[in-house]
């Protein structure tokens, strides 16, 4: 296992930035996930680590070595693909142990271990199938085991996960996460699924048009997103992002917009910097943070009943504010409300979030 | 309910209509379908009495019809493997490597493919083999026919590999393997049924061509079974019928096996596209 | 899972990644070019010149040949003779009307006839009209070439005796009709390649785009002209295109009436054989050549654009 570094990297294709000067590194033994909207340039991040792709500027080190210029074979890698790239003309005991033929060793070899991996993966019985004769579910699976059957400095994942059916990705995420925690590999995942790379990562990187928008835990990411764009992105259904008219005096700040009653915050350094830009905030509250609360209580949102999604456990109850913008809550209700009726959804004072005019985040006291 | 009849008798008289040109198309062909097993077939339509093998082994029992069969055999096999062979290395290259101008290459390769013809160089053609002084041999008809042929080859195979994710190659790298291991572990075998398709359409293509070697051969020893035909039934005197039915019909054959063997494995439609 | 070492091999620097490197790229290209360039690209070029000598096949002038200008295409397009049988202008003209007939109007308007008659009818009927019609197209030229002498001829032929059972008379069509027996010929022999295309074109069509139409009641005739026939266009010019060079450039029927009776059937690139191969004259030939590829790089040219402008 090993460290990944980025100094300043940077790819051009043609006159597209794919990543535009990206620096960030990653730990022995982390399991970092490259989680953006597509087009984003955590692939070709990805693929730069790989060595499939050579940076335009800049240089990628591989357990403290310089690999930029690298061929993929000498870089002691994984990689799990999108497509898994089995091989269509070899059984998968040839195709998990390709890794160990090119390394030049022997049939018994090759064998004994690719059965071994196999085993681990429950796909030991089918060892004698080609890549055709088997599940979506089973193919992943050996392309799992093909990246698993040699030591590797480092595991690439190309969205191993998007070709699999819900209930299958839920399996295999657990499985991969399980397996993480086992072996202690250095990962790097690429996905723009939020709840996987939520589920998997210890950290995330948050990439937007070439560039690494946040990079933190999880928990942080969630908690503290640093720009709406992160807001938006992680978190399901999307964090409720309302621009409010902020107006400050005596040390305290009001904001304000139609069908909002909000109580006062106190002023801080970072709050009157951020208002140096424009009296325009943006108001972000979790759709899990809002109940139903009496019409006119301070720190609720009113509207009229959008919709009413029953989700089982909870529903997701959508109400239209005057403005046409719509605001999502998950809560537990069984109440039948009647579309267009009014609805006032409440929050708590600790669960708002600020960002300023251009959408990064205004750190709350204490932060 | 008349809704439904029209349709039943307007499919009637489409299923009759199609039927009908399929019967125009056999006609010409009808006569290879009895000539060849018939002693004493004449060029009228007749059905063999008795039904015979004998005009086949008359075509066996003639040297210069066996030998004929030989010489195309000899010039076919010969092409398709340098059109194989060149082709596979050419379109893979033109798939997967970032050679500056590549896209030009290809191009300028297709604009001339379809510019010179057999028929508008068949001056040059001949210079050109005399000049290398390659006339009246099998290469020469060999090497002309690779030459002509590479271009559509190569873009048939190009756009094949295309369409295969380079991921294979990729994956095999990652693992470790050279890009000449990559090659020919997993590139090659990922893109037989390409080349399999591009081996079969050069082989039809030099096996029934006729100008090419009846301009480049000069000797009886050299011809193939094409020339050989020609100038059966269009020289002086009245064609050996029975000899010639038999012998068209065995120099079909490898044309119709594979014909048959492409749209069995591939379905015809793959093939369609390809020929010519 | 594991604990073997990792293992440490010489490393080689790569500038810029790609599958294949630019120096075996190039090595892998190389075979194909040459081949290529030797007996596609040098031809194009020396026939160029050889248009602009005097060039025969024997005599001095086959060694040693001298520079004529543009003698040979004054020759060919001798206002004097230009449109007399055997000479350059009536073989031009012969082979615009064989390509507009043949190409244009008989294979493409049969080929998608059958394209679309084949959608229609049950398997089996289109199995065997498919065989017949994909046979006449795979069969090696010379085999159609004789199968079609002894179709057509004048005593036993097979189409005589169906004239006579149905009380027509017969006709030596070879000496009589030779124009439209190549026409016949070359539409029966082509239309195959236009059906598959066609044919292709239509199934790729969503079958619920005619679905919709049937339950809105169009008709077949509707169907066709509306939905069918708008949605293969792109494959209608590709294919005109397409099937007009190969009529141009054809050789084969050659094989059936060798140019003649009296030069009746004598297409440009028989012409071409005539003047290099039965005159000797190489020079003339080669200007013929060069006509003939002027007239393939138009065509060529229409295509590939067609091709850009569809990837773009």
């Amino acid at each position: 296992m090993a460290s990944v570094e980025f100094r300043n990297v940077t790819k051009t294709f043609g006159s597209f930035n794919a990543v535009s000067d990206v620096s960030f590194s990653i730990g022995d033994g982390e399991f970092v996930c490259l989680l953006g909207p597509s087009g984003c340039g955590k692939t070709t991040s990805l693929r730069m680590i790989a060595g499939l792709e050579t940076p335009t500027a800049g240089q990628v080190l591989i357990g403290g070595d310089d690999v930029t210029h690298y061929h993929p074979k000498d870089r002691q890698i994984s990689m799990v693909f999108q497509d898994y790239a089995l091989y269509p003309h070899m059984n998968l005991a040839d195709n998990i142990a390709y890794p160990l033929k090119v390394r030049g060793k022997s049939v018994t070899e090759r064998h004994g271990r690719a059965r071994e991996v196999a085993d681990v993966l429950k796909i030991g019985h089918l060892l004698d199938r080609l890549p055709s004769q088997i599940s979506g579910g089973q193919q992943q699976r050996t392309s799992l085991a093909r990246a698993l059957v040699y030591p590797s400095q480092v595991y690439l994942f190309d969205e191993p996960l998007s070709n699999l059916d819900a209930k299958l990705r839920l399996e295999a995420r657990g499985f991969l996460n399980h397996l993480q925690r086992d072996m202690g590999m250095t990962a790097v995942y690429v996905t723009h699924d939020q709840a996987e790379a939520m589920a998997l990562a210890t950290r995330i990187a948050v990439m937007d048009q070439g560039q690494i928008v946040q990079y933190a835990s999880p928990i942080e990411i969630y908690r503290r997103p640093a720009t709406t764009f992160v807001a938006n992105f992680v978190g399901n259904p999307p964090m409720n992002l309302v621009p409010v008219d902020a107006v400050h005096g005596d040390g305290q700040l009001q904001l304000s917009a139609i069908g909002i009653t909000l109580d006062g915050l106190t002023m801080s350094s970072a709050i009157s910097a951020a208002l140096g830009g424009g009296k325009t905030l943006t108001l972000g509250v979790r759709p899990e943070h809002l109940a139903i609360a009496e019409p006119g209580a301070p720190n609720t949102i009113s509207g009229q009943l959008f919709a009413n999604e029953n989700m089982g456990p909870e529903s997701l109850v959508t109400i239209e504010r005057p403005d046409g913008s719509r605001v999502t809550a998950r809560i537990f209700t069984d109440d039948h409300i009647a579309l267009n009726d009014a609805v006032t959804l409440g929050f708590s004072r600790e669960h708002v979030h600020l960002f300023d005019g251009v959408g990064n985040r205004i750190p709350a006291d204490g932060e | 309910m008349k809704l439904t009849l029209s349709a039943f008798l307007g499919r009637i008289a489409f299923s009759a209509l199609a039927a009908l040109i399929g019967a125009a198309f056999a006609l010409p062909l009808l006569w290879f379908l009895f000539a060849p097993f018939n002693a004493r077939a004449e060029l009228g339509l007749a059905v063999p009495d008795p039904w015979t093998l004998a005009n086949f082994v008359t075509v066996f029992g003639n040297n210069f019809a066996v030998r004929a069969l030989w010489n195309s055999l000899i010039q076919s096999v010969g092409g398709v493997i340098l059109v194989g062979a060149a082709a596979t290395l050419a379109a893979y290259a033109l798939s997967r490597s970032a050679l500056p101008g590549k896209r030009a290459v290809t191009y300028i390769l297709l604009l001339f493919s379809s510019v010179v013809s057999g028929s508008a160089a068949m001056v040059p053609i001949f210079l050109i083999v005399s000049a290398a002084g390659l006339m009246d041999t099998h290469l020469a008809v060999i090497l002309t026919f690779a030459g002509g042929l590479l271009p559509t080859a190569m873009f048939i195979l190009r756009d094949f590999i295309d369409s295969i994710p380079k991921s294979y190659e990729e994956s095999a790298m990652v693992a470790g393997a050279s890009p000449v291991q990559a090659f020919f572990d997993v590139a090659l075998p990922v893109i037989r049924p390409g080349i399999v398709v591009v081996v079969v359409w050069s082989f039809v293509n030099i096996w029934g061509s006729f100008l090419i070697p009846f301009i480049l051969l000069r000797s009886d020893t050299n011809m193939p079974a094409s020339v050989a035909i020609y100038s059966f039934y269009s020289e002086a005197g009245t064609p050996i019928v029975t000899l010639l039915a038999a012998y068209s019909l065995i120099y079909s054959l490898p044309v119709i096996a594979l014909y048959l063997f492409v749209s069995w494995k591939f379905g015809f439609r793959f093939f369609g596209g390809i020929k010519a | 899972m594991t604990t073997t070492q990792i293992e440490t091999k010489p490393k080689r620097k790569v500038r810029n990644f790609a599958l294949l490197s630019n120096k075996a790229g190039a090595a892998f290209l190389t075979p194909a070019g040459l081949l290529v360039s030797v007996f596609v690209i040098v031809p194009f070029f020396w026939v160029i010149f050889v248009s602009f000598t005097n060039r025969t096949l024997l005599g001095k002038t086959a060694l040693n040949p001298e520079f004529v200008g543009l003698a040979n295409y004054f020759t060919l397009f001798d206002p004097s003779n230009f449109l007399q049988r055997g000479q350059f202008g009536f073989s031009l003209i012969l082979t615009t009307q064989f390509v507009l007939a043949s190409a244009l109007f008989g294979q493409a308007l049969l080929g998608l006839l059958l394209a679309w008659l084949i959608q229609t009818v049950p398997p089996w009927v289109k199995r065997i009209t498919e065989t017949f019609v994909i046979a006449a197209w795979i069969l090696p030229e010379v085999v159609i070439g004789f199968a079609w002498f002894a179709f057509l001829d004048r005593d036993q032929g097979t189409l005589n005796a169906m004239l006579t059972s149905v009380g027509l008379p017969k006709g030596d069509f070879l000496l009589e009709q030779p124009f439209w027996v190549i026409v016949v010929f070359n539409t029966w022999r082509g239309a195959a390649f236009s059906m598959m295309l066609f044919g292709s074109a239509f199934s790729s069509i969503p079958p619920s785009y005619f679905q919709a139409a049937d339950v809105a009641g169009a008709s077949s005739w509707q169907k066709f002209r509306d939905i069918g026939l708008p949605l293969i266009r792109g494959h209608i010019v590709t294919d005109l295109i397409l099937i007009t060079m190969w009529t141009f450039n054809t050789f084969t029927p050659f094989l059936l009436t060798n140019g003649g009776p009296s030069y009746r059937t004598e297409l440009v690139s028989i012409y071409n054989y005539r003047v290099a191969f039965n005159d000797f004259q190489f020079g003339k030939g080669a200007a013929v050549g060069v006509i003939m590829m002027l007239i393939n790089l138009a065509f060529a040219l229409v295509y590939l654009s067609l091709g850009r402008k569809k990837k773009g």
